[in-house]
């Protein structure tokens, strides 16, 4: 790694202020990502900004018809959430799933979604539950914030504070993962809600998570896996790499969707 | 540089250190700890496994500073007044290792385990240990010590 100034605020509002005052400053969340990253040499900080130990960015809440989880909720306090569990088992089902106990101790939902790995599992879930990200600044739509592999709407100096995800009526996320890195090859999460039907595919695409309009107005007609068992993908703009081919990848999408929508049930 | 402390096995630990200190050499070179291995150095592989405030995480991919003012157990905290913890007896007695090398994180990890479900079944203990490589035993002997502290330990 190279030398950074280390800080860890206690509020969301000495994180804000403490990100303007910076250089060039990266947030740290539970760190999964950024420390391997910054291990490899990959980024080079002014300053990081640990905002793990702020309080109030630590919560789940279940309030009308959608559960509300703080950017730093860890993925093993969500998957182990009671709340989670009764009004969105896909969403706990998932958390459960990411990297290995260690990794659901310390990575966090905002720290997953503002890195946006193309391959990452909670952008599945952000965008087939139409999640509404709150930011220090605003609200984006999760249409709106995952814009390309690593990049996201958020802008310089802005913080997630919580995601809200509505009640699906049905929702199911299924990975088929890589053997050695258990990273999704291919992950679908397929919903149905007051949205309407949502497929969301993660691990595939060359700009990271994508919906799949085809197969939405297949399933908003027929809610089976059959419905969807046809409808092949291009593998134009797919990942190709050792681990598969475009080809093999856009057929792992079919088949991915239609276990998810099997799951759903 | 700047001051880290948090509590190391009960005992309070404090070391001046730059801020991209990794909390796993915190752990071995400051307080000469070397219970705690690195294997892969890139949060696979799991020999690393301390507990954090009673959560198992990877110490290689934690800094020393983001476990300021926390409680951090180790393997050589595990054993109460000379008595191995039923964790280390029952990879003894199963004989759970080989090489000895992923063994400590091996063991860190079962005791989170055997924490979060008491009630374990063989699918479940494979599954958790998804985050620890042993590259000698092949698992097997690791499963059934697992299996047997869980059983112990109810």
């Amino acid at each position: 790694m190279y030398q950074f100034n280390y800080e860890r605020p206690k509020t969301l509002a000495d994180a804000e202020s403490l990100l303007g005052k910076a250089d060039d400053p990266k947030i740290l969340a539970g760190g999964q990502t950024l420390i391997p990253t910054l291990k490899q040499r990959l980024a080079m900080p002014s300053d990081v900004i640990d905002i793990g130990g702020i309080k109030e960015l630590d919560f789940i809440r279940a309030e009308g018809d959608a559960v509300m989880i703080g950017a730093a909720t860890r993925h093993a306090t969500v998957s182990a959430s009671p709340d989670v569990q009764k009004h969105n088992p896909a969403l706990a089902a998932l958390a459960g799933g990411i990297g290995d106990p260690a990794v659901r101790h310390m990575g966090t939902l905002g720290g997953s979604i503002a890195n946006n790995d193309p391959a990452a599992d909670y952008p599945a879930a952000c965008l087939g539950l139409d999640a509404k990200i709150h930011t220090t600044k605003r609200l984006i739509e999760a249409d709106e914030f995952f814009t390309g592999m690593f990049e996201t709407a958020l802008q310089d100096g802005e913080i997630i504070k919580e995601v809200t995800f509505p009640h699906p009526e049905k929702a199911a996320y299924m990975k088929f993962r890589n053997p050695a890195s258990r990273y999704a090859m291919v992950g679908v999460f397929v919903s149905k809600g007051p949205w309407g039907v949502r497929v969301a595919v993660t691990g595939a695409g060359q700009n990271g998570v994508f919906r799949v309009a085809e197969m939405e107005e297949a399933l908003a007609k027929n809610w089976s896996p059959d419905a969807v068992a046809n409808i092949k993908l291009p593998a134009k703009g797919i990942n190709s790499d050792l681990h598969g081919s475009a080809e093999y990848r856009a057929h792992l999408v079919t088949v991915m969707a239609k276990r998810a929508v099997a799951a759903a049930g | 540089m700047s001051v880290v402390a948090m509590t190391v096995n009960g005992k309070p630990a404090s070391a001046d250190v730059e801020p991209r200190t990794l909390l796993v050499q915190f752990i071995r070179e400051q307080l000469g700890l070397t219970g705690t291995h690195v294997g892969c150095d890139t949060s696979q592989c799991g020999a690393c496994v301390v507990h954090v405030d009673g959560r198992a995480v990877k110490s290689c991919t934690m800094l020393a500073a983001q476990a300021e003012g926390a409680e951090v157990l180790t393997i050589e905290g595990l054993a109460a007044n000379g008595d191995l913890h039923p964790v280390q007896k029952a990879f003894r007695e199963h004989h759970g290792l080989q090489c000895g090398f992923c063994t400590p994180g091996m063991i860190m990890t079962a005791v989170d385990l055997i924490r979060r479900k008491p009630e374990l079944d063989e699918e479940t203990v494979r599954d958790e240990l998804e985050g620890n490589i042993c590259r000698c035993t092949g698992y097997h002997n690791i499963v059934k010590a697992i299996l047997a502290a869980s059983q112990e330990m109810r």
